[in-house]
């Protein structure tokens, strides 16, 4: 940018608005009162947050992994409820993330207009979504924390390697709402997240090997569920909670970066684009 | 810094707080700001007044950094804009038009929460806050969530809020849209304590009566272009004769059309209402004092009538 060398006289050629939407993401240190606005809301609902925490994994896992999976064969070599237990731990962080950063930041973003506020202090946009991402990705975490403790509690595995999953979580929780940032800043109304949750959000979950394995999906499906950020993320996290060391860690990893990195700055620039006009 | 580096005093006391030059933008085909110019003093409380989609909101918005202009330079605190305005919110204010205090705090924790945007340390937030809460009338209701407060209560909060980082300079887009008169009074006397204390403040309003009394200076804005500029008073005497009489009632139209418009320097019609402007409002009274039917009201030149005279009666729908 030359604008701070011109002579002070000149009469300036018009500069392009757009280009600035399109600069390298500038974040900083000061996405950390952005998280720590969030997290003091968080607290002040503390007690029934962690209560449906607990008790929604819970329902789900008496329900199907006891009741439906008493029916069912041991799969890839560990029981119904184990194998159930650990996927849908991968679920729920993601389901934390994207909605934390699908209704929570919508909310703030337009309804309450917090960021709006946010925006006339120091703290620019490209910290507002930093420290967005990295608060879903924290709530993420406590839905962790919540639903190992059941799992632990209910003595589905209690292997010490499982305590790996929670920065697991953090980290792909972090892909997450990336990706549901870039629908929050396209977002016209509430309908478009909800949308978005149905149309992609939960097929994801039926064709990433939460509920049954990829083996009973066809071929087509398969080649495109590998690709997908949850299966990455179960393909992780799975094998820690059940005790084991994952085969395709490098791969999974790689992946939900690249995703978070595209994703965030995707978000940031249609976020941009939307709030700097 | 050293002290070869830095400027002296007396010269960041001389230089303007914000220096706008050649503004431009554009949004699709419109000119929502072209071409305009303006300097703010240390210590002044400078007013952008104009008809709504003046451009106001835009030029404040181009100013902070927050939207990219299409032209122009703009100079605030001495950080260019917008390649360094984080640099320059930092001793910035801003009371925008609408309040986005934050519904799910207290308003102690409004101020608190927000102090650390500014990057600043909790225990020098807390020291500010009894101080804060005292200007803006609101110590008994430190603990009030922002739900429970009045409109004006609002207002001032967010008022206080945008002083817990103590900026030099303050941007106040419509500060007292919405209030009822008691609320506007309170706000206006807080706006000239801030004045003594020598911030400088933008003030942005289409209220005539706000601009006249807080404005040292103003500038008249629509289409974008700055179309006046300077002291309310000497603005009025430059533009409009000193005498208005307002007729209006039955008849009076006519009257105007006649009689008026011989004795008046101008005279303009709207609506049901004549309204004669004169450096000499004798003879038009003398007329009216024996009619009936025809009322009157004969009063000093004002803002507003500059205003009408230099943005024209019609509508503002295009806002």
């Amino acid at each position: 940018m030359n604008s701070v060398t011109r002579s002070a006289n000149s009469i300036v050629e018009p500069a392009h608005p757009a280009r600035s939407h399109w600069a390298a993401p500038r974040p900083s240190a000061r996405f950390l009162p952005v998280w720590r606005r969030n997290f003091l809301v968080w607290r002040k609902y503390m007690t029934e947050r962690i209560l449906s925490n607990i008790v929604e994994p819970l329902i789900t896992l008496v329900a199907f992994g006891y009741g439906l999976g008493s029916l069912l064969p041991p799969i890839e070599g560990v029981t119904y409820l184990q194998f159930l237990a650990s996927g849908s731990i991968c679920m729920s962080v993601m389901y934390s993330a994207k909605f934390e950063s699908l209704w929570g930041a919508f909310g703030r973003m337009d309804t309450q207009k917090t960021w709006a506020g946010i925006m006339n202090t120091p703290t620019a946009i490209d910290d507002i979504l930093a420290g967005e991402l990295a608060w879903a990705a924290t709530k993420a975490t406590f839905t962790a924390v919540a639903i190992l403790t059941v799992i632990w509690g209910l003595d589905i595995t209690r292997a010490p390697l499982s305590l790996l999953v929670l920065p697991v979580a953090f980290c792909t929780a972090l892909t997450f709402s990336a990706m549901a940032l870039i629908v929050t800043a396209l977002a016209r109304g509430y309908d478009t997240l909800s949308n978005y949750f149905v149309v992609v959000v939960t097929p994801m979950v039926f064709v990433s090997g939460v509920f049954f394995p990829l083996s009973q999906v066809p071929e087509w499906l398969r080649a495109i569920a590998r690709w997908l950020p949850l299966t990455a993320a179960v393909d992780i996290m799975r094998p820690l909670v059940l005790g084991r060391m994952p085969e395709h860690l490098v791969r999974g990893f790689a992946l939900l970066t690249a995703y978070l990195v595209v994703c965030y700055y995707v978000a940031l620039v249609l976020t941009r684009r939307r709030l700097l006009t | 810094m050293n002290a070869a580096t830095q400027p002296e005093q007396g010269a960041i006391a001389r230089n303007p707080v914000l220096r706008v030059r050649e503004l431009r933008k554009v949004y699709g085909r419109g000119v929502v700001v072209d071409r305009f110019s303006f300097e703010i003093r240390r210590g002044e409380c400078y007013g952008l007044l104009g008809p709504n989609g003046a451009g106001k909101t835009t030029t404040l918005r181009c100013c902070l950094g927050l939207t990219d202009p299409d032209g122009g330079e703009i100079l605030l605190l001495e950080q260019p804009v917008p390649l360094r305005a984080r640099e320059a919110r930092v001793r910035v204010g801003v009371v925008p038009q609408m309040d986005n205090l934050d519904p799910d705090f207290t308003v102690t924790e409004n101020l608190l929460i927000y102090g650390r945007y500014f990057g600043l340390r909790d225990d020098t937030i807390r020291m500010r806050i009894p101080a804060l809460l005292d200007f803006a009338s609101l110590t008994l209701k430190k603990d009030a969530r922002i739900g429970e407060l009045s409109g004006g209560m609002k207002r001032r909060l967010t008022l206080a809020r945008a002083l817990v980082n103590d900026p030099d300079f303050i941007f106040m887009d419509e500060p007292t849209t919405g209030l009822d008169p008691q609320a506007r009074h309170l706000i206006w006397e807080r706006l000239k304590q801030l004045l003594s204390r020598g911030k400088t403040i933008l003030l942005t309003t289409h209220f005539m009566d706000e601009a006249e009394r807080l404005a040292d200076r103003l500038a008249v804005i629509d289409h974008g272009r700055k179309i006046a500029e300077g002291a309310p008073r000497e603005l009025i005497a430059a533009h409009i004769e000193p005498h208005v009489v307002e007729v209006y009632g039955d008849g009076a139209v006519d009257w105007a059309r006649g009689i008026g418009a011989q004795f008046s320097g101008r005279m303009e019609v709207s609506g049901e209402t004549a309204f004669c402007y004169a450096v000499d409002p004798a003879p038009l009274l003398r007329d009216l004092e024996g009619r009936s039917g025809v009322r009157y009201l004969h009063r000093p030149a004002n803002l507003e009538d500059l205003f009408l005279k230099l943005t024209g009666r019609e509508m503002r729908d295009e806002a």
